[in-house]
């Protein structure tokens, strides 16, 4: 180990490095250019799963909004002021009293990207890839949620080229609350599926 | 989209049980598993192509087929209503047994 590393090169994981080693090579040979990277990062940094709440927020107090969200989740984003721009189909599902939907890409890491910005760690992960489609029930309750008895629960493997979200219910005793406090209950993993909102989550 | 379309919403399929080196993108999970389908998505590039620098051409019809879940797990937990759903390309797909549910 040279003493030149800095600490953050010195504890970065074989694939990062491998994947710096790969960019340079990229650069060098002039496949890639730097500026075409820093926007590469720009795009994915500019969103992030606030996207999706408040995109879930609205569709919570504004019933055309829900109705485009759900039949054009593409047009949906675009309307409050977001980039859908992807080649990939954006679909959301919806939460029902009788339907629980979770989202999982068990052949990589297929995530609406261009919505909610990069999949948390554990989505990417051999473990919940592998699980959520044979124990989806088992999975949900590792985050904390059982959908109540008469609840159906559907998986959606995004094996091609349509990326969902999923559209959470309301929770309960929200009736006061605006808009932007609703955005702020709707947590990431809920908008996966893997866990539901809750009212709680406004207290700090 | 929507062109020369083999299956529509309801009927019957089942995936292919083929092996095909490279990459695919019907988990090996679904495959020779019966199911039906629920939508038809649209055409877009085959993957299978788009994958090694080709074009993906021509464009193949893409399903949501639904599966039950009790119908892929035997040691299933859950409800015979659960349900698990995958976009499927047309290639790997042939007819099911019952035609249309």
């Amino acid at each position: 180990m040279s003493e030149h590393h800095t600490h953050e090169q010195t504890t970065r994981s074989p694939y990062a490095a491998r994947i710096r080693a790969i960019e340079a090579l990229l650069l060098e040979k002039g496949v890639l250019t730097e500026p075409e990277v820093q926007d590469s990062i720009s795009y994915m940094e500019a969103r992030s799963p606030a996207n999706g709440a408040k995109l879930v927020a609205r569709a919570w107090v504004d019933d055309e909004f829900k109705e485009l969200l759900l039949s054009d989740g593409k047009a949906a984003a675009a309307q409050l002021g977001m980039d859908p721009e992807h080649p990939a189909e954006f679909v959301v599902v919806e939460n029902t009293p009788k339907v629980h939907n979770l989202i999982v890409c068990t052949l990589c890491s297929c995530y609406p990207r261009a919505i909610l910005g990069r999949p948390p760690d554990w989505y990417k992960s051999f473990e919940y890839r592998s699980r959520a489609v044979r124990e989806p029930r088992a999975v949900m309750r590792e985050f904390g949620y059982e959908p109540p008895e008469g609840v159906e629960v559907v998986v959606h493997d995004s094996t091609a080229d349509v990326r969902y979200m999923v559209l959470p219910m309301r929770p309960p005793d929200t009736e006061d609350l605006g808009e932007e406090e609703l955005a702020r209950l709707v947590t990431r993993d809920s908008l996966v599926g893997a866990s539901v909102p809750r009212a709680s989550a406004t207290t700090p | 989209m929507g062109r020369d379309l083999s299956y529509g919403p309801g009927d019957r399929v089942r995936v292919l049980p083929a092996e095909k080196p490279g990459h695919v993108r019907t988990p090996g999970y679904l495959k020779g598993k019966s199911g039906w389908i629920e939508a038809v998505i649209g055409r877009f590039p085959n993957p299978e192509d788009l994958a090694y620098g080709l074009a993906g051409r021509p464009e193949r019809n893409l399903y949501k087929v639904g599966f039950r879940q009790a119908d892929l797990w035997d040691d299933y937990e859950g409800p015979a209503e659960d349900i698990l759903y995958a976009d499927v390309y047309e290639h790997w797909l042939e007819p099911g047994e019952g035609g249309t549910a």
